[in-house]
């Protein structure tokens, strides 16, 4: 604290720059579809769609990891149940056959995505309010077994595809906007994870926020000020479910497909490498951390197809020597220091 | 009832496999509070390692203390290079570096051995079945595999109560720091219990390779249910372990072996067949949310 107090002049001068740097950031990311056909990559759009996207579900886990200190290991489930909610209410648009005796099925983004986000939230709510009986490892093995146990689910889900997963023809409608253009649904992810990132700046930032830090530092000291932390940490993890599904949901209609395989365990590992490569804790680490993680995987599998094996002791070498993230190297060259 | 013993003794089997993990792990992480997601990895390791001697001399009297070897070597040598330098970590660091471990693992396995499933016989001296009761034949295999899992098991307490080692391991669990300020050398100590968890895990593969097929992967399906039988069984206890692993060996075995006839004689139609798979895939994972439910912190509390 009392360094914050030292830094506090030095901090507003370099909140400004940041401010300035971000508003850049995110107009250039905007201009980048405009820049890749000038340039005549037009597969450059897919890449920057599956980053963004990624880049949601990295900050979205990131308020659970990085900022309530819970190390969940099983997000994959949240992201695939979003993406699964949308396949399925496709599924049941084209076929018009009923679910559960509801005349359920849409193709609108507009009731998808809030839907995916609620029943994912749903979902979390279920299992966090039991995985968060345990704490420490026993929270790792927990959250790890339960994502198991519903890539199982829909593994044995014959009726949506089972272990081929779905296909859906179509992205998704909204009003006004063709989003079969790649550009539209660039534009419309970018935006999407941008307001979803500042709403978590604003939850980090609110007496809520610092409770969950809190948490983490040390929750004992949080439960001797009076606090009872387990509603805390259950909000945080449903509302870092809910972004993973929204997450989901635009993946889905991103690939258009769906399977199993979005929730396998290897995802929910990438996703908190993809946190801590950016840093935990900071607002645009993890998304730093996606693209990151992304770009990686790309060069490496240009190079060989066993590129997991450069990869491997590659993320051992940063976990041992290179603390941090990203966000460590940015504050170092802004000269900054924040918590 | 012929089924149902025979359903008990494959239940057993599994149970015992686990139990070979799944003590290697909680010795692991209550001495040295270290999570070790590669443990899989030394399971797969010491599985192709059998494989592989196996196929080169055809012996397997070469194969499996091959297989358990290497699998000790490999792991000492992931002690040394990685993990030692993980205990003063955080449990999220220890995760992502032996995720990392993981990736390297499977990929330099496919490098070497292909993606294809490598298929080991059963050794020919073992091939048999006995006849246990009438009407009641067992693979002769198996029950070995059981005998062995269990000698490990009594082996692993003898281990653990009566020697000098395990008063240390003991002394190591409740009190790390304890132990250092008495003279014992720490270091030595962790890496020798994580050289036998590595062979327990090494033996585990090593007598289910036969009876499954040998891939890259089954590590990790091994893992998860690992650390199902570790929640169950409370972290860092090997008794909890024990009782844990033969819980979720025979509920998942009783569960695939009866689940699909009860719900045959509810529904019809392959539906019934498929939303059994899925349900007694499941099965145990529901068990662990019933544990948790009652007991938050496993059967056994912790260094039992």
């Amino acid at each position: 604290m009392a360094e914050t107090n030292i830094n506090l002049a030095a901090g507003a001068r370099s909140w400004r720059w940041q401010t300035a740097v971000l508003i850049g950031l995110v107009l250039l990311l905007a201009a980048l579809p405009l820049l890749a056909n000038m340039l005549g990559m037009p597969s450059l759009i897919s890449l920057a769609t599956r980053i963004v996207i990624l880049a949601i579900a990295a900050s979205s886990l990131n308020l659970a990891l990085g900022y309530a200190g819970l190390i969940s290991f099983g997000h994959a489930a949240w992201y695939g149940i979003g993406a699964y909610v949308v396949g399925i209410l496709y599924r049941h648009f084209v076929s018009g056959e009923a679910l559960l005796g509801l005349p359920i099925g849409s193709d609108q983004l507009l009731i998808t995505l809030p839907a995916a986000m609620l029943i994912t939230g749903l979902c979390s709510g279920l299992i966090g309010a039991l995985a968060l009986r345990t704490s420490g490892v026993q929270f790792i093995m927990i959250t790890l077994a339960f994502a198991q146990m519903i890539f199982f689910f829909f593994v044995a889900l014959k009726a949506y595809g089972g272990d081929d997963g779905l296909i859906i023809r179509r992205r998704n409608e909204l009003p006004f906007v063709d989003l079969r253009e790649n550009e539209n649904f660039y534009w419309l992810s970018l935006l999407i994870a941008v307001v979803w990132i500042l709403l978590l700046s604003r939850i980090v930032q609110s007496r809520f926020g610092a409770v969950l830090t809190g948490i983490r530092q040390s929750e004992p000291r949080m439960a001797a000020l009076g606090i009872a932390t387990y509603p805390y940490k259950l909000v945080a993890f449903i509302l870092s479910g809910m972004g993973c599904g929204l997450a989901g949901a635009l993946m889905a209609n991103h690939a258009r497909f769906v399977s199993p395989d979005m929730m396998h365990w290897t995802q929910s590992g990438e996703f908190m490498i993809m946190v801590i490569l950016g840093g935990a804790g900071t607002l645009l680490g993890p998304a730093a951390g996606a693209a990151m993680l992304i770009l990686l995987e790309m060069q490496l599998g240009a190079v060989t197809e066993h590129w997991q094996i450069i990869l491997g002791p590659l993320l051992v070498l940063m976990i041992l020597f290179w603390r941090g993230g990203l966000s460590g190297l940015w504050r170092q060259m802004m000269g900054t220091r924040h918590d | 009832m012929i089924l149902l013993i025979e359903q008990i003794l494959n239940g057993l089997q599994l149970g015992v496999t686990l139990f070979l993990l799944a003590s290697g792990l909680t010795l692991i992480f209550g001495i040295m509070g270290v999570i070790n997601l590669a443990h899989g990895s030394l399971y797969m390791v010491g599985a192709y390692a059998m494989a592989f001697v196996a196929m080169k001399t055809g012996s397997f009297a070469l194969a499996f203390p091959a297989g358990v070897i290497a699998a000790g070597v490999v792991g000492i040598g992931v002690e040394y290079l990685v993990v030692r330098h993980l205990y003063a970590r955080d449990h999220l660091d220890q995760v992502l570096a032996t995720f990392g471990l993981i990736l390297f693992f499977n990929q330099a396995i496919i490098l070497v051995f292909g993606r294809q499933p490598v298929f080991v016989q059963i050794p020919e001296s073992l091939s048999g079945s006995v006849q246990l009761l009438p009407g009641l034949k067992y693979s002769l295999y198996r029950l070995v595999m059981i005998g062995v899992g269990l000698a490990s098991a009594v082996g692993l307490y003898w281990l653990i109560t009566k020697t000098r080692l395990g008063m240390l391991i003991r002394a190591g669990a409740s009190n790390r720091d304890m132990v250092r300020a008495l003279g014992v050398k720490i270091g030595g100590l962790f890496t020798l219990v994580f050289g036998v968890g590595a062979m327990l895990a090494g033996l585990a593969g090593v007598m289910a390779g036969p009876i499954l097929s040998v891939q890259v992967g089954m590590g990790e399906q091994v893992l998860i249910l690992t650390f199902v039988v570790v929640v169950i069984g409370g972290v860092g206890s090997v008794r909890g372990a024990f009782l844990g692993a033969l819980t979720v060996g025979m509920v998942d075995t009783m569960l695939r072996a009866f689940l699909p006839g009860m719900l045959r004689e509810m529904m019809t139609g392959p539906s019934a067949d498929a939303m059994s798979a899925g349900l007694s895939a499941m099965g145990v994972y529901v068990l662990m949310a019933i544990v948790l439910l009652v007991r938050p912190h496993g059967s056994a509390g912790a260094h039992g």
